[in-house]
């Protein structure tokens, strides 16, 4: 316990340093290059499995499919893919890690949207249909409103676990807060412990403000009727699919 | 662990993706890798189970308990395990036990809610049949609780294994990354390609091979479900 509170301490003079927030590597550097990598990830995560998730659930079909994408990428270390992209035509630097951590942000995006549309009431699909909607109309003017609550699910999901991951990408060197971390890793346990520390904390802190804001967020998209509902029942589908982060990062 | 000795060399000009003869070569540090690996994985499986069944079960029983016990799982599964790793490592220091805290942490959470959610799903009038028929607490969480909640624990093994073995590999960081320590000692060492692959091949291998195991286990211990 002791030990705790010295190594505390140390951190929070390391933290009380300014230079290490301005440092061309310090605090601040590396967390907008950190939310610049888990940012494009997420962005192209989201233009990836948004449509075909929709599209699945549209066509009512592909719900294996979505728990197999799931449960491969959870036997894949990211460690390996961070390794192997740089050597592949991607190339070293910043593509790369973006590929890697876009992968691991497609199962929650894939199986909330793929969800979110299966879950539509089907006498509210019948009705569309019988009021002679098209199949495009069901979709942008039935499926996808209705599907709201989920994707804000699956994008807070994708979102904390991106940022989460982002750390892992220090390392193969490429950037991000896990960097404070190695680095100290680097200086050895002892002498780098106040920076080993601070960086934990810095992520630790990111992560669980950026998981309350989407919290807040995910609510206030929610329409108020859905908000209990959603809570309470989910489906058997449902239980077989990463709605929340439910693996470590 | 002994470092891996990379004996072919990586500045020869075919830097393959897959070499026998670089597995051959290896053979004893693979296999350390391995042990190493598969000995963590199951050590915080199974300390994580003996410590997370009898939780789920004191959580089911005192529901108030349950919320704070699923809201803790929610914020330690956000939180980074590279952080996590930074705060056990320099307290704990680069040891086995080190690594193996951390696994059993993550562990703990996902055998816990797939516990509970097993339990929860007991249906009333199964409980009532039982209760009725003369059934303690304790029988009735022995002989009908738990085993209609076992399909749910079996899928928490599942995914704390599966999920175990995957963060293995970020153990490297205090030093006990069975095939993690080979995929960044391969990187490191001029970015050698059999090296890399052959810890990606052995990690993606065990996650799939542990969980057909489990799955047989599970076809095993819940033999009323076979028909269906």
């Amino acid at each position: 316990m002791d030990l705790l509170f010295t190594y505390l301490h140390q951190a929070f003079i390391w933290l009380n340093d300014p230079l290490n927030w301005t440092n061309p590597d310090g605090i601040l550097a590396r967390t907008a290059e950190h939310l610049e990598i888990a940012g494009t990830a997420l962005a192209i995560a989201i233009v990836v499995a948004w449509p075909v998730g929709i599209w699945l659930g549209h066509l009512g079909r592909g719900g294996p499919l979505v728990v197999a994408v799931a449960n491969l990428t959870r036997a894949v270390p990211t460690v390996a893919l961070l390794t192997i992209f740089p050597l592949t035509f991607i190339g070293f630097g910043f593509p790369a890690i973006v590929a890697a951590m876009a992968i691991f942000a497609v199962p929650p995006l894939l199986a909330n949207a793929y969800l979110g549309v299966r879950e539509v009431d089907p006498e509210v699909r019948d009705a569309a249909t019988g009021m002679g909607m098209s199949g495009r109309q069901r979709v942008f003017d039935v499926e996808l409103p209705l599907a709201v609550p989920y994707l804000a699910t699956g994008f807070r999901t994708a979102a904390v676990q991106v940022v989460a991951t982002t750390t892992l990408a220090a390392f193969v060197n490429g950037g991000g807060l896990g960097m404070i971390i190695t680095r100290g890793f680097g200086l050895g346990i002892n002498s780098g412990a106040d920076q080993i520390i601070a960086g934990g904390l810095i992520v630790i802190v990111l992560c669980l403000a950026l998981d309350g804001i989407l919290a807040v967020v995910q609510r206030l998209v929610t329409p108020r009727p859905l908000r209990r509902s959603l809570a309470r029942g989910r489906s058997a589908v449902d239980a077989a699919l990463p709605s929340r982060i439910e693996q470590p990062l | 662990m002994p470092p891996l000795l990379v004996l072919a060399s990586p500045d020869e000009p075919n830097n393959p993706w897959f070499s026998w003869a670089y597995v051959r070569q290896n053979i004893d540090g693979l296999t350390e890798a391995l042990q190493q690996h598969v000995s963590l994985t199951l050590a915080a499986v199974a300390v994580a189970a003996v410590l997370a069944i009898p939780l789920a079960i004191v959580a089911y029983r005192t529901p108030w308990l349950s919320g704070p016990i699923l809201s803790a799982s929610a914020v330690l599964y956000t939180i980074p395990s590279l952080a996590l790793y930074a705060f056990l490592g320099p307290l704990l220091g680069l040891k086995f036990s080190t690594a193996l805290i951390g696994l059993v942490l993550y562990a703990l959470l996902a055998i816990v809610r797939n516990t509970l959610t097993g339990l929860r799903q007991v249906p009333a009038d199964v409980r009532d049949a039982a209760a009725g028929m003369g059934y303690g607490r304790l029988g009735l969480l022995w002989r009908v609780e738990l085993p209609l909640a076992l399909p749910s624990i079996m899928v928490g093994l599942r995914i704390a294994t599966v999920s175990t073995v995957a963060l293995v590999t970020v153990c490297a960081l205090v030093g006990f990354g069975g095939f993690g320590t080979v995929i960044l000692t391969g990187f490191n060492n001029n970015f050698y390609h059999p090296q890399i692959m052959a810890g990606t091949i052995g990690c993606v291998a065990l996650a799939l091979i542990l969980d057909t195991v489990l799955i047989g286990l599970t076809r095993l211990v819940t033999p009323w479900r076979r028909g269906a």
